[in-house]
């Protein structure tokens, strides 16, 4: 076997944090997904706007520059204009809430799209049946859109999450004592880089085969009222 | 606001942008070239060629390229014995190349999949109506079969090109001076960041929509017969 | 770790219950922990090293409430900034460059740079004896900054974001030379099994403008209480023996120079 040379407690501690940086980011990139696909969807030209540019922002820069931004950047950037204005502000953002707030806002961009493609897919004779029978706009959303949406979205947002968790492994270049960072201090302090990656890339894939499994439970679940062709 | 900082740095930010364009160029190019057979691999009957094809896509669609990279750059180390007596540590004593070899082996792994989608999609009546007009083997694959799926795969493949050119930042990891390796090191001394990650970031958002209109140009060139199709909007997410 | 550290706090808080802790004042140390034998992070996850008991040492002196926050290197000084902690201890050398941004204490160490070669590699310090070859130094050291500055036409600089990496890569044979502190290197390298075919080679570099006044501590501008309350403590375990008990753990000479 693998000898992990005392190092082994260290990389399951990493995996507890992989996990919990990507389900907190998963669940901050549902909500901006939600909302930017609301933008998108809505009237209004300036929510069309900002959605627009958050999802084009976010497809054509790197995420490793994302996060030094969000990291090292923004807190002086805010210091900066809080001190022209006069003001002393300490904004401290830890590695977690850093990486949580970049990759989350990251796979938000994704995820929008995903909910506008599964909001159109509800076929419109639907929504338009509803409102005939009475139902006001917010019910309709709840009680026709809302869950077949989910039944549209989950391919998709079983591959955000998919790409989200690996991504994870970038907020390691901020220090975050996640999987990659302590295979990393590892690594140097063992000289056996080889051992320790290769370890972590099983995690990752561990990860990534039980989440195919309960996607596709999930998708079985949720088209359990859809009959075949 | 004092913006001296960054148009000192201007040329040697683009100095790294082209390091940047390079190797998404060249790993774009073989990973394409590698992924066209994976693909006809992983789609044939034959377990022994499609198994570890599966495989392979799924390690390296499965684990974070980070990591591919750590793996092959640092992990190649510990068996430099081993490869310097068969005359390979000469390739891998360079990062350059170690970036580039993952860069492929990753975007290979991924077009492959992409390409595999493409050809299930081409329709089953195009097929039958080259086998009834005597077309076979790779002489179907080469007229029938691979330009219509190129064609289907076209937006999903743009897009894993995108990807794969932000990806290369992460070379910037393993001592390349690529666009994100060059803002690091200004950052460094100046420690200035947000006017040197903004200005990076905007440069690798010229560089995507470049290749984003690229792509638009050639799907628009390939439609003609079919054109007044609706885009295909929903981008597929990201794929690391 | 995060279990231990937890129980630790909690002993810790139990026993100075009652004791004068209130009117300690709290500061966060940063430091980089990969740069041994002056600071890194054991298989618990703990902290460390020369750095760390000298810092410990300090916040003792100077009736500080002390935590260690840990930090890559090429963001220690964004960092001290953007007040993720309030004091750098993490043998930064006191430079020009770094004075334009941050204030210093007085050194607490001072050792000169040195190159490193493999043994029998007959590499010697010159500018034909550089001519081409990659040299591996810490990302935003004044390593870097010196080798950029006075050698970057010659060699080809491969920059990590830490040391070890460096000497990781040095070993594999990625890079002909390292550039980093004497110590560093020879605690850190040299004399582990994997330095053992490796060498010192070349002058010591000393020249202030790259490599600065010795080791500080460095603080955010303006903020001369700490500083001062450094400063004293530092002439304090001077005088009374704590830093040569410290300094003989480590080196079987006196760091701090003269």
């Amino acid at each position: 076997m693998l000898d992990l040379k005392g190092y082994g407690w260290m990389l399951w501690q990493g995996l507890e944090l992989t996990i919990l940086v990507g389900l907190a980011a998963m669940a901050l990139a549902l909500g901006l997904g939600l909302l930017g696909a609301w933008g998108k969807l809505a009237q209004g030209r300036a929510g069309r706007w900002a959605a627009g540019t958050y999802t084009t922002v976010i497809r054509g820069v790197p995420e490793l520059l994302l996060i030094l931004l969000v990291y090292y950047g923004v807190p002086t950037l805010i210091q900066d204009i809080a001190e022209g204005a006069g003001h002393d502000i300490i904004l401290d953002i830890n590695p977690f809430v850093a990486g949580v707030i970049t990759i989350g806002f990251i796979y938000g961009a994704f995820a929008t799209e995903v909910f506008r493609g599964a909001f159109l897919a509800v076929p419109r004779g639907q929504i338009e049946a509803a409102r005939a029978a009475g139902m006001g706009q917010a019910l309709t959303f709840r009680r026709i859109v809302l869950p077949q949406m989910w039944r549209f979205a989950l391919p998709g947002l079983g591959n955000v999450w998919l790409v989200l968790i690996k991504a994870t492994a970038l907020i390691s270049v901020i220090q975050l004592e996640e999987l990659v960072r302590n295979a990393d201090i590892a690594a140097r302090a063992t000289k056996l880089p080889f051992t320790f990656f290769f370890v972590v890339s099983l995690f990752f894939l561990g990860i990534t085969i039980v989440s195919m499994v309960v996607q596709r439970r999930a998708e079985v679940w949720a088209n359990r009222g859809v009959r075949r062709a | 606001m004092d913006l001296a900082i960054i148009w000192e740095s201007l040329p040697r930010l683009l100095d790294g942008a082209a390091l940047t364009l390079e190797i998404t160029v060249i790993s774009v190019l073989i990973g394409l070239a590698l992924a066209v057979p994976l693909a006809i691999m992983r789609l044939s009957p034959n377990p022994l060629l499609w198994m570890p094809v599966y495989g392979y896509i799924l390690y390296f669609r499965g684990t974070p390229l980070l990591v591919q990279l750590f793996l092959v750059y640092y992990g190649s180390g510990q068996f430099r014995p081993f490869l310097d007596s068969i005359g390979l540590w000469v390739l891998f004593r360079e990062a350059y190349f170690c970036a580039v070899l993952t860069l492929t082996l990753n975007t290979a792994a991924y077009t492959a999949e992409i390409l595999r989608g493409a050809i299930q999609g081409v329709p089953r009546g195009d097929i039958e109506a080259a086998r009834a007009v005597g077309y076979s083997g790779i002489l179907l694959y080469r007229r029938i079969v691979l330009p219509k799926a190129f064609r289907l795969a076209l937006p999903a493949y743009t897009n894993e090109v995108v990807f794969l050119l932000q990806a290369t930042s992460l070379v910037s990891i393993i001592t390349l001076l690529d666009l994100t390796g060059v803002a690091r090191i200004i950052v460094a001394r100046s420690f200035e960041p947000y006017k040197l990650y903004i200005t990076a970031g905007l440069m690798y958002l010229a560089m995507s929509y470049f290749f984003i209109l690229l792509s638009r140009f050639i799907e628009h060139r390939l439609s003609g017969h079919m054109r007044e199709r609706p885009a295909s909007g929903t981008a597929a997410p990201g794929q690391r | 770790m995060k279990r231990l550290t937890f129980v630790a706090v909690f002993a810790a808080l139990a026993l100075a219950a009652g004791a004068a802790a209130a009117d300690m004042k709290k500061v966060t140390l940063g430091t980089e922990g990969a740069y041994p034998p002056f600071n890194w992070i054991d298989e618990n996850g703990d902290l460390q090293g020369f750095d760390i008991e000298i810092g410990d040492a300090l916040c003792a002196a100077a009736n500080l409430d002390c935590t260690w926050a840990v930090q890559d290197w090429d963001g220690i000084i964004p960092g001290l900034l953007a007040k993720k902690y309030d004091a750098i201890v993490a043998s930064m050398s006191i430079t020009e460059e770094r004075k334009k941004k941050v204030d210093f204490t007085g050194k607490y160490y001072t050792t000169p740079a040195k190159f490193v070669r493999m043994k029998g590699s007959g590499i010697e310090i010159t500018d034909e004896g550089l001519n081409g070859l990659a040299v591996g130094v810490q990302r935003a050291t004044i390593h870097e900054n010196f080798l950029r500055d006075n050698y970057g036409d010659i060699v080809s600089i491969k920059a990590y974001a830490t040391q070890d990496e460096a000497n990781l890569d040095f070993v594999a044979g990625r890079v002909d030379l390292l550039l980093a502190d004497s110590m560093a290197l020879q605690g850190g390298f040299l004399d582990t099994p994997d330095g053992e075919s490796a060498e010192f080679v070349g002058p010591d570099f000393t020249d202030p403008r790259w490599f600065g006044d010795g080791a500080g501590i460095a603080v955010r501008k303006g903020e001369t209480e700490l500083l001062e309350a450094l400063n004293g403590a530092i002439a304090a375990i001077r005088a009374d023996g704590t830093y040569a008990a410290i300094n003989d753990k480590y080196f079987d000479f006196d760091v701090y120079g003269d």
